[in-house]
């Protein structure tokens, strides 16, 4: 079953079921029921990292290396493990900024750079050519050994054969056609091929059952399991040396780690990667469950590698069977041809996956990132007037794919048969590493520039070219041999495979420690020594600050042009119906009745810019839209807004949590206020009541001692009289308590009067004493005055000070005990005031009830057995009097030892200096 | 700015073991002629170890908290 006609006819089976496969995920998506919208569809989509390499080739590396092909799948793994923080910045990025490619992503970074986005397409192109030509060489080589069925033989070199005959030429044309069926049958806003996921999604699965199989049938049917092929394997001393390989002639360390690093990159920026991860993904969710669910499928596509290895290294005579065909050779030396049919199969999956996916990356990339900005700039084209641009577009990405292939296939027929195929997949994933800084650094570090970015990715290329690709072309005898031995013109030490006679690597490793040296250290050296544009610092920020973005990123358009114009300039591109489409929906969003209604505002010019952008790129959009729309050009405050952004956030906040601070602050305050006027409203409730009851206390006595008068008229005479001097008395003690109750609120409310003069304390004492001089007689107490001979003047009302003393006075003879009872008046100047203290030997007051009895109705004693005898205000009316002249009264007590009521008055200012020229004097 | 989770955290962590785990000197401690279930320890070692981080990564981002 394995003749030439069998074996061509399954293929196109195989490739129609693929078609079936794309057709209905393409029906499912118009549906609005995507069947790639599925992590593990996503997963197994990103799988088409595993190509004719993988499947062939590892098996080739193995048997020369031992464990030497893992590092290409442990690199990429711990990558994987990454996505959720690199590859879903790069997601987020390219779904705001409708970014189509990669070419574009960097162009995009870099100020939507034409020129980036051109470099970045040239170095894609010309560094993925190896790797294109690997799977046509892979699928031909294949092919004729699957024909020269039941012989092995391997195939004619490549180049020995006219190209008509040439199996390699047709792969090639074939894959052509069938990656312009994938690709390019309608242009779309977004690049998005929901068809070609599915299709490389089945193809994945495809390629594990066969590898799987084939593992299966070489370790447990052709032998007795691992064990077995190992125990085998140990007894040839050339394989026992690849049980442990490394640090040995077959592999270094550095070799080793190098090729993790290189993999940790190519599975993000080999174009097709960058194409089905960030491109194609549908939700970012997805990168989640493929972090870990796309590793195992590379581990799982990996086990058996080894066991095949040693397999037909043990099977086939040494140097007969090349050992990148073990896979379908074994199986075909068995006679089992089923097997080698299912490898047959798996093999052209891995590699028609891989091509499909990559020719129409680069096609978009050559299409919006090289031609489009050239036939735009070219103006003889008159490519700018033209009505529909949309078939020209598409014919564009097809000539390039047809272009990529058949440089593929010229690649192989230079180089091809020089390089085992794993070495030329390596010298593809060299050139894709040379975006990593570029890429990394731009998603990373806003410092990045478009000036560093072009001098990185020219030097690394420049680098690249001269390690790997010259050599390349010098072994397949294209170049001369001497260029690579003795270095260009006979310099030895700028010999392309040991640069600077860096020797003892392999090449791989050496290409990328300079190529990566050259290309970082010209990233920030062209990054540092100049100053980036505004409109760079705009992409810069849009692309590092990603995640702080709600919504559409913000536009540099100022609106000065028509709907229908930009309506008119999308439809070019992409189709009349389709724009008419597309602007209807958005004007149905803004609540337009129609696209005439919609304002020509920068919305919309980023709407249409943002529509291009998905079909032509970034640069390209800019360039288009810019021709019926203003752009505004940055303003230095702008700039300046933009690059403050970060630091006002920090600065708002900051003056969030002052005000916050301030705001406790203030409520403490309201708080305390409150606290204080409720106080002040429960004093005045008890005032009025206190004050009520001391009303009526009097007047009660009054009415009694007057209704007895009135009902008894024959009253003695003499008791009569008695009572009558009662009423007065009462009478008297109502006024004064009014006339208190009057003056305290007077003073409170600031309604008093006072009559402001220089006093002089001892006078105003003197006449205290003079006048309370009966008091104290009759109550059998005895004063004492100890008045300094002089004192300075105090500001205050005569009338009051003299209310003051009295009321001390009053109360210090009310205190003492009748007959021991000594009351002391002492008058000093104090500092800046005069003090007057009033002591006596009386009861004294408790501590507690010291601060007490200035308050008012508040009277101290036994109020038990003493009945009290003043009104309770005129501690407290004194106390207002002294604070309303600035000064202060207290008292100071020990209970049973007396009390020294003391108040002080400041000096009067102009009192000062008339002292002291009284003392002069 | 959202602080990163502690599932953030692990994840880098876990890309961190794996840096160690496929690197020199732990490579070098599994190079050794040695078979296990006649098997080469450094194929037996690699094959583990690869599976370890991944079934690690599954439980870190599929498990719950």
């Amino acid at each position: 079953m394995l003749q030439g006609w069998f074996v061509v006819t399954v293929s196109f089976a195989y490739i129609g079921l693929l078609f079936a496969v794309a057709w209905f995920a393409d029906r499912r998506a118009a549906q609005g029921r995507s069947i790639i919208s599925n992590a593990w569809v996503y997963s197994l989509s990103l799988a088409v990292y595993a190509t004719a390499w993988t499947f062939y080739g590892s098996v080739g590396r193995a048997a020369t290396d031992g464990v030497g092909f893992l590092p290409t799948y442990l690199g990429a793994t711990l990558t994987m493990l990454l996505g959720w923080f690199v590859l879903r910045k790069m997601v987020r990025i390219t779904r705001l900024n409708r970014i189509t490619s990669l070419a574009d992503f960097v162009a995009s970074r870099y100020g939507k750079s034409a020129l980036i986005g051109g470099v970045v397409t040239v170095i894609a192109v010309i560094g993925i050519l190896p790797y294109i030509s690997l799977q046509l060489k892979a699928v031909s080589t294949s092919f004729q050994i699957l024909l020269g069925y039941p012989a092995i033989a391997m195939p004619a070199k490549a180049g020995s054969l006219e190209v008509m005959q040439d199996t390699a030429f047709y792969v090639a044309l074939f894959m052509a056609l069938f990656a312009i069926a994938f690709g390019t049958r309608q242009l779309d806003a977004a690049e998005r091929h929901e068809g070609m996921v599915a299709a490389i999604a089945f193809e994945s699965l495809v390629k594990l059952v066969a590898f799987l199989g084939v593992g299966v049938y070489v370790a447990f049917f052709m032998y007795d399991g691992l064990g077995d092929i190992f125990a085998r394997a140990a007894g040839r001393p050339d394989l026992e040396v690849l049980m442990a390989p490394l640090g040995g002639a077959a592999g270094s360390y550095a070799n080793w780690v190098w090729l993790t690093i290189l993999s940790m990159f190519a599975i993000i920026f080999l174009p097709r990667q960058f194409q089905v991860a960030v491109i194609e993904n549908t939700d970012e969710r997805h990168l989640k469950r493929a972090a870990w669910l796309f590793p195992l499928y590379m581990l799982a596509i990996n086990v058996f590698v080894l066991p095949i290895a040693f397999g037909g290294a043990l099977h086939f005579p040494a140097g007969e069977v090349d050992a990148d065909t073990f896979v379908l050779t074994l199986p075909m030396a068995q006679k089992a041809e089923g097997v080698a049919l299912l490898v047959f199969i798996g093999g052209l999956s891995a590699a028609t996956g891989m091509v499909i996916v990559e020719t129409i990356a680069l096609s978009t990339m050559i299409c919006n990132d090289l031609v489009m900005p050239l036939l735009l700039r070219i103006r003889a084209f008159r490519l700018t007037e033209m009505r529909d641009l949309s078939s020209l577009l598409l014919d564009i990405r097809r000539a390039a794919i047809i272009a990529l292939l058949m440089g593929g296939y010229f690649y192989y027929l230079l180089a091809g048969e020089a390089y085992a195929l794993v070495s030329i997949g390596l010298i593809s994933f060299a050139a894709a590493a040379q975006f990593a800084p570029a890429v990394i650094g731009g998603l990373y570090w806003r410092g990045g520039t478009r000036t560093g970015a072009l001098a990185g990715l020219c030097a690394g290329f420049a680098v690249w070219a001269y390690t790997l690709l010259l050599p390349a072309f010098a072994k397949s005898g294209w170049l001369g041999v001497e260029f690579v031995e003795r270095g260009p013109f006979g310099i030895e030490l700028l010999r392309p495979t040991q640069l600077f006679g860096l020797a003892g690597l392999d090449q791989i490793t050496h290409a990328m420690i300079w190529s990566m040296i050259a290309n970082v250290g010209a990233y920030l050296v062209g990054s540092v020594i100049r100053r980036q544009s505004a409109a760079e610092h705009v992409q810069a920020t849009l692309f590092v600050d990603v995640y702080q973005q709600t919504g559409e990123p913000g536009s540099s358009w100022r609106g000065a042009t028509s709907a229908s114009a930009l309506q008119t300039l999308v439809g070019r591109f992409l189709g009349p119906a389709r724009a008419v489409e597309l602007f209807t929906a958005y004007a149905r969003l803004r609540g337009a009745k129609s696209v005439d209604e919609l304002e020509g505002d920068r919305d919309l010019v980023r709407f249409a810019e943002l529509q291009l952008a998905g079909t032509i790129g970034a640069a390209s959009a800019r360039t288009m839209v810019a021709t019926v729309a203003q752009e505004e050009p940055l303003g230095l405050e702008e700039v300046m807004t933009i690059i403050d952004e970060a630091s006002q956030v920090i600065a708002y906040s900051h003056r969030l949590e002052e005000q916050q601070q301030e705001l406790e602050a203030a409520t403490q305050e309201l708080k305390a206020a409150n606290e204080r006027l409720k106080e002040l409203d429960r004093l005045k409730d008890d005032f009025i009541s206190t004050v009520t009851h001391e009303l009526r206390t009097p007047l009660t006595s009054i009415r009694a001692f007057s209704e007895i008068l009135h009902d008894n008229p024959d009253l003695d005479p003499a008791e009569r009289q008695r009572f009558l001097g009662l009423v007065i008395r009462e009478s008297e003690r109502l006024t004064r308590l009014i006339n208190q109750v009057l003056d305290l609120a007077k003073i409170e409310s600031g309604l008093a009067e006072w009559r402001t003069a220089e006093l002089d304390l001892r006078e105003i004492a003197l006449e205290a004493v003079n006048a309370t001089s009966a008091i104290f007689k009759s109550r059998g107490v005895t004063v004492e005055t100890r008045l300094a001979p002089r004192v300075p003047l105090v500001l205050a009302d005569r009338d009051r000070l003299m209310q003051v003393l009295l009321n001390l006075l009053s109360n210090a003879a009310k205190f003492c005990t009748p007959g021991t009872g000594r009351v002391v008046v002492r008058l000093e100047a104090d500092g800046g005031a005069v003090r007057v203290d009033v002591q006596d030997n009386g009861v004294g007051i408790s501590r507690e009830n010291q601060a007490l009895i200035f308050e008012k109705f508040r009277q101290v004693g036994d109020t038990l057995t003493d009945k009290p005898s003043g009104t309770g205000l005129g501690l407290a009316i004194c106390r207002r009097i002294v604070g309303h002249f600035g000064g202060r009264l207290w008292v100071e007590s020990e209970p049973g030892r007396g009390s020294v009521f003391s108040f002080d008055l400041p000096v009067a200012a102009g009192a000062r200096g008339a002292e002291r020229l009284v003392a002069n004097a | 700015m959202r602080k990163p989770s502690l599932r953030a955290y692990r994840i880098v962590s876990l890309f961190l073991l794996g840096c160690l785990l496929f690197n020199y000197p732990v490579l070098a401690v599994f190079n050794v002629g040695a078979t296990a279930a006649g098997i080469p320890v450094l194929y037996v070692y690699l094959f583990v170890a690869w599976g370890l981080l991944i079934a690690l990564a599954a439980a870190i981002i599929e498990g719950g908290s």
